[in-house]
């Protein structure tokens, strides 16, 4: 399995009018039984949302859920008493564990928001429900690889139930870098939010996904300014 | 008429059993019924045939293995899987990959 290219125009659609999204993998009532996930990575979908509105209260459990937002901001309330609203540069994490109940509103009623949202298999089930929520200061991923998400609580990023390591980067034209595997045995599922770039000799281009195992280190070259989202995840749980 | 799928619900915490039961009874040709108890699983899985068991959260391990372990004895043919993700999202996925002649028992994700 290796290595695994998604086109952005491959992904899974549906438009329910205030919501329009993209599936990377099989969700809701889009299902490719040849896109089930990339190991523990489960979900990633691209979502845009009317002004104003949103997905009203519904409940969750086991699933690491990490949204983050592009454009636009974000309301959230949760049964852990949580109130808060996500902007760009943010990134945010819901432990879901035994079950909490959340909602995802719109804030902004005159444009729209898009966020990404993304679900990870957790690595132990049935948790204490837990949230974060933290603000990245975009020129630390000029050409530079910013770790959000990571299983230790005194990294940087937020944390996951999960030996998963997310990072953003912002790449300038023709700049080359190299991200190496943190933990054995985990791929890397690597997401194009911007612009175009070679992975591993792969050309990718906007919302374009490529999945990567077996390899200790990627390569990634920027063909135009660049906004990527890597996913360091387990293969096997 | 085509014979329902009938799928039992196995889970601990009320708002997410509701909104699972609410799902898969609303798809045409699918039956289920929840379960908040060991107890009461068990006498859910006496009283009907059930294609398909759905283990939810706050199962505990040891409650999933010796439910397993009567469930099989008691009809060798039984899918169980996890559910994870506590709504939509994943279910139908879930129920379909499940449900295929080499469906895949214990676990969605292996």
């Amino acid at each position: 399995m290796n290595p695994v290219l998604h086109k952005a125009e491959s992904r899974g659609h549906a438009n329910h009018g205030w919501l329009d999204t993209s599936h990377t993998f099989s969700f809701a009532h889009y299902y490719d039984p040849t896109r089930l996930h990339f190991g523990a990575l489960r979900v990633l979908n691209d979502d845009f949302v009317d002004g104003g509105m949103g997905f009203g209260t519904h409940p969750h459990d086991n699933m690491e859920i990490i949204s983050i937002p592009l454009s636009g901001d974000l309301e959230h309330k949760d049964s852990m008493g949580n109130v808060t609203v996500i902007r760009q540069n943010d990134i945010q994490i819901m432990s879901a564990g035994t079950g909490i109940q959340h909602s995802e509103y719109n804030k902004n009623k005159d444009k729209k928001v898009n966020f990404l949202q993304i679900w990870v298999f957790p690595k132990q089930r049935d948790i204490k429900p837990h949230y974060d929520q933290i603000t990245l200061d975009p020129k630390d991923r000029i050409n530079k690889l910013q770790q959000i998400v990571s299983p230790s609580k005194t990294d940087e990023g937020v944390w996951i139930n999960q030996d998963a390591w997310f990072h953003l980067a912002n790449l300038k034209k023709e700049f080359k870098t190299e991200y190496t595997i943190k933990q054995k045995g985990n791929g890397v599922y690597a997401f194009v939010i911007e612009g175009d770039v070679t992975i591993n000799g792969q050309k990718l281009g906007k919302r374009d996904g490529l999945g990567i195992s077996e390899a200790d280190v990627i390569s990634i070259v920027a063909d135009s300014d660049t906004e990527i989202l890597l996913m360091e995840v387990p293969m096997n749980l | 008429m085509r014979t329902p799928l009938t799928i039992l619900v196995i889970g601990r915490h009320k708002q997410i059993m509701e909104t699972v039961l609410r799902l898969l009874n609303g798809q045409e040709g699918w039956r289920a019924i929840g379960a908040l108890t060991d107890r009461e699983a068990k006498i859910r899985f006496t009283e009907t045939k059930f294609d398909l068991v759905l283990i939810g959260g706050g199962v505990e391990e040891k409650s999933e293995q010796l439910l397993r372990l009567e469930f099989e004895k008691t009809n060798p043919q039984i899918k169980m899987i996890r559910h994870y993700g506590g709504g939509s999202g994943l279910l139908f996925t879930e129920i379909q990959e499940a449900m295929k002649p080499n469906g895949r028992n214990r676990e969605v994700f292996k």
